[in-house]
């Protein structure tokens, strides 16, 4: 515990110089032929949703390891990711469509990606809500629903993407240009650093409202 | 007992419950049949149904059927508190949810007997075009959705809000089963029907059912045991 009251500071801090010279970078990129200013968004939107992916990653597996072995850590590990699937899947709801609203002209459009996306973003908002209303004894359902929120990734996607597709695809990063890759890469840095401090932070509250917890039910004795 | 045996023995006493009362054959059913009422209001324009809109109300009036078989199911067991009971006899767990699930699929698929049908009366949907397939459709779709609904509701059972968290968590886990449920379906009842696309969609609920029945009868245990 001790280590980690440093070590947020530290990512929090580093996070925000990065950010700050975040927005330097992407000035200096040069424009794309056609999406022009607008394309810049693709630095903060790309990034925030592979944050989401990797955090509804960390939520499932934490998930199951509180099924198999109902280590308190682990649930405190689930509910922490599961709130940044929704923050950074927020982020990523936001920015898609002010880009789709200039480059496609609507602001939604139900592609594969955006509608698996949103799909994945309601699996955890309704894990927050069960966490939130079903009262004692939900960790146990919520963590069910983190692994079938997890396993259900693969399966949206496919089935979405066989619906439909427009979206840039993920070959778009391999073909960027170096001058534009260096920000996107600057970028999801600058994510996941502040996404790890989230993340610990979010658990150290979540381990001290079980303290509580605990405390307050050693009393009730 | 055996596991088939014990599996036989919690849905025969669920379908001898039903079979009593039929209270939730009827109430779902005459839902079901509203539900497409419902819809046929905003997807016929000029007496004339929308392009698929055939195959999207018969999904979703099988997903909201369901849900509604599924909370009632457990309502019951949760009243006299006899899931504790089945819970506390010395059988398998698996064997348990898997004796539920057989009980709200066949209730689900007596609904589905009923409203595909209608579904084809109503708007000039070719249910016999591909009988077979039609029905891997279904069979497989619905297989899906109560092999998830199953786990979801029998976990509830003890939380508060439970009516409304049932459908919260179920509509956005089972949407991959729609979305295969309802273009297997469209492509069958097009006008110019493609098979191929169809069997596509039969291969990926096979695929789907597979995968999240494996992790139900893995959940069931832990989340079920105390």
């Amino acid at each position: 515990m001790q280590n980690r009251s440093i070590l947020v500071p530290v990512l929090l801090c580093a996070a925000a110089v990065m950010f700050f010279r975040a927005p330097f970078m992407i000035d200096a990129a040069p424009y794309e032929s056609t999406m022009g200013l607008i394309q810049r968004i693709f630095y903060f939107h790309v990034p925030s949703a592979m944050v989401m992916f990797l955090s509804a990653l960390v939520c499932g597996v934490a998930s199951a390891v509180y099924l198999a072995k109902r280590s308190p850590h682990a649930d405190a590990v689930a509910v922490s990711a599961a709130e940044m699937v929704v923050v950074f899947g927020l982020i990523v709801l936001v920015t898609g469509p002010l880009w789709a609203r200039k480059a496609w002209g609507v602001w939604w459009q139900w592609d594969a990606r955006l509608t698996s996306a949103l799909v994945l973003w309601l699996i955890f908002v309704s894990y927050l809500l069960l966490r939130r209303f079903a009262g004692a004894g939900s960790e146990m359902v919520a963590a069910a629903v983190g692994v079938f929120g997890m396993a259900n990734v693969p399966f949206v996607y496919w089935s979405v993407n066989v619906w439909r597709t427009i979206h840039p695809n993920t070959n778009v990063v391999a073909s960027l240009i170096p001058e534009m890759r260096v920000p996107l890469y600057w970028g999801t840095a600058a994510f996941l650093l502040l996404y790890i401090a989230l993340l610990l932070t979010r658990m150290r509250l979540e381990a001290s409202r079980m303290q509580l917890e605990a405390a307050y039910a050693e009393i009730e004795d | 007992m055996g596991f088939f045996h014990t599996v036989w023995t919690i849905a025969r006493k669920d379908l001898v419950i039903e079979s009593r009362s039929r209270e939730l054959a009827y109430t779902t059913l005459f839902f079901a049949v509203s539900v497409v009422l419902v819809f046929s209001f905003s997807f016929v324009v000029e007496g004339v149904a929308l392009t698929d809109a055939a195959a999207g109300i018969l999904w979703v009036s099988i997903a909201f059927a369901g849900t509604l078989a599924l909370g009632r199911t457990f309502e019951r067991e949760r009243q006299s508190d006899t899931l504790k009971a089945v819970l506390l006899s010395p059988v398998e767990r698996p064997a348990i949810y898997i004796g539920k699930l057989v009980g709200v699929l066949l209730l689900m698929l007596v609904v589905e007997a009923v409203i595909t049908p209608v579904v084809g009366l109503l708007f000039q949907a070719p249910i016999d075009r591909a009988p077979l397939l039609l029905v891997g459709l279904l069979v497989t779709g619905t297989l899906g959705f109560a092999a998830v609904g199953t786990l979801f509701a029998a976990m509830l059972i003890r939380a508060q809000s439970r009516d409304v968290l049932l459908p919260v968590l179920l509509y956005p886990i089972t949407i991959p089963l729609v979305i295969a449920g309802v273009r297997g379906t469209a492509a069958i009842f097009a006008a110019e029907p493609n098979l191929a696309v169809a069997q596509a969609w039969l291969a990926m609920l096979v695929f789907f059912d597979a995968v999240f029945l494996t992790l139900a009868l893995w959940v069931f245990g832990p989340v079920m045991g105390e």
